[in-house]
Order: structure tokens, then sequence, then C-alpha cells
């Protein structure tokens, strides 16, 4: 990232810088360490500082099978969504990138659910997979109380989730389009030479050129279905029935701001974070080995 | 295309269509219920046709959800995070990019590690900060001794204090102090020819008048795919509005709003004015980028790549 023709000044550069700086230190670097202390300290109930806790708090949270449950429904959660949505926006993409005519038309509505905020897209799909309105719900006429969110943990969770698939569609199609758009037109048109039929070239030649992108996507999926999960549950199941749909994100909001335990929260939060953290370092490792390789 | 193969050309049109539905959908049902009456939406399987009181359902909603303000205070959000995540984005990248100053990977590095923890995980610690977003100064203060040192000499003691809760600066500020803006114009400031930069040295030109009359035009593209992704983005958030504002009457977003829409569990089910009130949130950010498509997907692409 050298430069040869750069500016020399002492202060300009941190008059320019310090603003950012400064909202990252108040806003990121300082609440950051602000968790590990919490989450290594137990606040006394009545006032007079912290006291320290050591691992107590993170011992705490692990020896709780209800925390366990919540850590496995966000991995069944993120994976399931994950690969759900993936499917849906890689099967679009390749389609789409054949460009017929008219593909533009397509191409701009399968954008649209980026746009959505998720309490939204929950409001709207709470309707839709209501039990007692006129849409899913209207099996339960055929054969009564075949489907009931309201009470049962597992439809809960399907329905969430086919929420969070839909609204990723809209970013996982963009980028797998893009990608499928870089790959060299030549390298597809030797395959239709060597006779290769246009379903055949997908799945042996383009498939395999996106990889990079499609791993991209699977790491940045995971993480927003952390993040974005709050707005879905929050709007369309409270987390219940009885607990069955609270992810981790919501556990961390129900303890540390409804129950007010800011230490088990703060514990919870680091564990979070450094799985992101451990994610996001995945990734960056996995885009070194492949520019290594190319 | 490269051969003719009629076949797979329906079958691409088919999966197109279906892809269409699936997408649509959501939409159609939102739009649908929110024309009907009461007892149209209560009918059981529903009507898949718009009726004839998508006005009233929609007056009803703004009513219901005190929309006025809450729209005000939406659009003050997402435009307060957009300008301000622009300026401080692009300010910040022509110093990293353009300046060679001793502490520049260090910057660089603390900028762009917070691409990292997106908000909602980090919510717990940043919520400690909304009370007051000076304590990290107090402290600093307090531990260097400074303050014990003031109070000695004149006997004013020092108490830094900007409460966040219900205001905008808690629920913009926030928002703003990420790097995904400063990630995307380092991106494009580092494909500007070095030419240009000699060029406009040579002419005598002072770096902000590089800045101002060589960068900013030329960046205009990434400007509005970043205005996009940030508007949508701070429109739609949830979780951090929830937390810092418990004034809702004056400072809730329209977002926040969308629960208190949802039929109590023995109320009334009038599911029509719920997806009205949903209409109307959703609109404005489909609108932008709907319009905005042919720059954002591209600020989209370059952003993480």
């Amino acid at each position: 990232m050298e430069r040869r023709a750069v500016y020399r000044n002492k202060v300009l550069p941190w008059l320019l810088i310090g603003p950012q700086l400064l909202l990252v230190l108040v806003f990121f670097y300082w609440p950051t360490s602000q968790a590990l202390y919490w989450a290594f300290t137990l606040e006394q109930p009545w006032g007079g500082g912290n006291l320290w806790a050591g691992l107590d708090n993170f011992l705490y949270i692990f020896r709780d099978d209800r925390y366990w449950g919540t850590v496995l429904r966000s991995a069944f959660y993120a994976l399931a969504a994950t690969g759900l949505s993936m499917l849906v926006a890689l099967t679009l993409a390749s389609f789409v990138d054949r460009a017929l005519k008219g593909t533009k038309l397509f191409q701009s509505v399968f954008i649209w659910p980026y746009a959505i905020a998720a309490p939204a897209a929950g409001v709207a799909f709470r309707f839709i997979f209501s039990p007692e309105a006129g849409l899913v719900g209207a099996i339960n006429d055929i054969w009564p109380g075949i489907w009931d969110p309201a009470t049962n943990g597992i439809h809960a969770l399907a329905m969430v989730i086919v929420c969070h698939a839909w609204l990723g569609i809209g970013y996982n199609f963009v980028f797998f389009l893009a990608a499928l758009q870089m790959i060299p037109r030549s390298i597809n048109e030797a395959g239709a030479m060597d006779g290769a039929r246009p379903f055949r070239r997908m799945l042996d030649l383009q498939l395999p050129l996106i990889a990079p992108t499609a791993f991209f996507l699977l790491i940045m999926n995971i993480i927003s279905s952390f993040t974005d999960s709050f707005g879905l549950i929050d709007t369309m199941t409270e987390g219940g029935p009885i607990g069955q749909t609270e992810v981790m994100v919501y556990k961390i909001y129900v303890d540390g701001f409804k129950g007010l335990d800011y230490s088990g929260a703060a514990a919870q939060s680091i564990i979070l974070m450094l799985l992101v953290i451990g994610l996001t370092f995945v990734q960056f490792k996995w885009v070194e080995r492949r520019v290594h390789y190319n | 295309m490269i051969e003719r193969s009629p076949f797979f050309d329906a079958l691409t049109y088919a999966v197109m269509i279906i892809g269409l539905i699936l997408v649509v959908i959501p939409f159609w049902i939102v739009i649908v219920a929110a024309s009907q009456s009461l007892q149209e939406v209560s009918r059981v399987p529903i009507s898949l046709l718009p009726s004839d009181q998508l006005w009233v359902n929609l007056s009803e909603a703004w009513d219901r959800a005190d929309l006025a303000p809450k729209m005000l205070n939406s659009f003050i959000v997402a435009i307060g995070v957009t300008v301000g995540k622009i300026t401080l984005a692009s300010l910040s990248a022509f110093a990293i990019v353009f300046f060679s100053f001793k502490a520049r990977m260090i910057c660089f590095w603390l900028i762009f590690i917070t691409l990292m923890l997106p908000l909602e995980v980090r919510i717990v610690p940043t919520y400690s900060i909304a009370a007051n977003a000076l304590l990290p100064f107090q402290v600093i203060l307090d531990t260097l001794g400074i303050t014990g040192l003031v109070q000695a000499v004149s006997g004013v003691q020092i108490a830094l204090n900007w409460n966040l809760l219900n205001s905008y600066t808690g629920l913009i500020l926030p928002l703003v102090a990420t790097a995904t803006g400063t990630f995307l114009y380092r991106q494009f400031f580092m494909t500007i020819p070095d030419e240009l930069v000699e060029a406009s040295k040579m002419d005598g030109a002072h770096p902000l008048e590089f800045f101002f009359d060589v960068l900013l035009p030329l960046s205009r593209t990434n400007m509005l795919a970043l205005a996009t992704i940030m508007f949508v983005s701070s429109w739609n958030q949830y979780l951090w509005p929830l937390l810092i504002t418990t004034d809702r009457a004056n400072f809730g977003t329209v977002v926040m709003q969308l629960k208190a829409l949802i039929p109590a569990q023995n109320g009334t089910p009038d599911w029509n004015v719920t997806m009205a009130g949903a209409l109307i949130i959703m609109l404005p950010p489909l609108l932008v980028v709907a319009f905005m498509q042919r720059w954002f997907v591209r600020g989209l692409i370059s952003r993480d790549k």
C-alpha cells in the first residue's frame, strides 16, 4: 500500500483522522475493555464497586445447561439459515448469469430483500406463518393443529430460520452474481467446445471458480446470523415458546437488560466476540492461502 | 450466450420465475393484507387479491403507531449516520492513504479491527458508555492525577458528563464509529494513480485542495454506494435504538414501532393495520435500494473484496 507521492505534513493527518479515532476509542475500544472488566468481576448488589471474580462468571455460564442449549441452537440456526439462503441465492445467480432476455428485471427484484429491516420482515412472516391467519395457517383447517409455532418450538424455530434465509437472499445474490460475472467468458466457451452442456458447465466450471466467494459469504452469513437474529426473534417469538427460539444474542439481551445481570451478560458477550473474531480470522487465513496459490 | 439450448433456456426462465415468486410473495402479502378490511384479512384461507381499504389501514397504522414523529426521527438518524459516516470515512481514508506519518499503520489497524465486531455483538459494553460518553476521558484524567491536581490548585473538581440516552447523538454516533465506509474509501483511494498527486503537488495545491477538487469529485460513485448502504442499515437498526431510547414518544424510530403494531394475544386480530404499518416502515429503504441499485451493487462488492 506504499505510494511514491505522499504528503508529509505533521499536523494535518491527525486533524483528518482524529474524529474517527476518537469515535472508535469511545464507542469501540473503551466499551470492549469495559466488557472484559465486567466479565471478570461481580457487581455487588448494594453498590460499593465490583468484586474480582476471576473466571467465576464464565464457569457459571459453562455449567448452565440452558446456555449450552442456546449455543447449540445458535449453531443450528446459523447453519440452517446460511445454507438455505446461499443455496437459493446461488441457484438464482447461476441462472441470471446466463443473461437471457429480460433478466435485468429479475435481477433487480432479487436484491430487494436486502433493503428490508429484520423486524419488518419478522412481522410480515409472523402473519404469513400465523396459525390463526389464512395463509400457512389455512393448513390447520384441513389437518387441525398440524402447524402451531406458538406452542411448538420446532415450528417456531423453522419459521424464524425461513425468514432469516429470505432476508439474506439479496445480499448473497449480489455477491454470487458478481463472482460469476467475473469468470472469463473464454473458459465457458472452451467448456462448450469440449461438448459440456450448460448445466454441466455450471457444476464443473463455474461452481469451483466461485468457491472463494462462497466461502466469504459463508462466514459473513454466519456472522450476520448472530446480529440480525435479534430483530427477528424479538418480533416473531420473543425467544418462546419456553425459550425454544432463544439464541446467543437474544440471551445476552435478556440476561443483561431484562435480568440486569451485567457480569453474566458481559461474559457471554466476550464469548460471542471471540467466536466472531475466530470466524473472521479463519476467513483471512483462507483469503491469504488463495492469494498464495494463485 | 454460447450455444442454442431451448430446453435449458426454458428451465432458466422457470427457475427465475420461481425465484421471483419466492422473493416477491412476502411483499405481495403485505400489500394485499394492508388493503383488506378486518373481515377480509381474517378469512381462512385469505384472498390473495388486493381490496380497497389500503388508505384506511395506512392512516389507521400511521395514527396508532404515532408514526409522524417517528418517521422524522428515523430520517434524522439515517441521514445523520449517512452524512457523518461519509464525512469521517473520506477524511480518515485520505489521511491513511495519502499522508506518511509515524503512527499511520497503527491508526489503520485501530480503525479496521472495528470491522470485525458488529454493534449487536458488543451491545452490552457499548451500552455502558451511553450514560456518560466522556467516562473514558474522566478515567484518563483521574489516573494521570490531573483531576486531583486541578482540584488542589483551583478547587474545581473535574466531572465530565455527557449522557447519550434519549438523544440523536446517542442514536447516531455509535453507528458512525465503525470502519465500513473508511474501508470503502481506502480501497478507492488506493486506485488513484500517483501521477495525479504529483501533478497536484507540482501545481502548488494544498493537500486539502487536492482532496476537495480532485478526490471528492472522482469518488462520487463510491459516495452514492456508501450513502445507500448506510441509509438502509441505519434505518433498519433495531437493537441499539431499543436500548438507547427510554423516551419512546420523543426519540423512538419507526422500526421500533413495529412490535407495537402486532395484534395482542387476545385482542382484535387486525393484521391489516399491522401490515399497513410494516409497508410504510419498509418503504423508504426499499425505494432507496431500488433507485440506487446500480451504484449500490458496485459499492457493496468493492467493500468486502
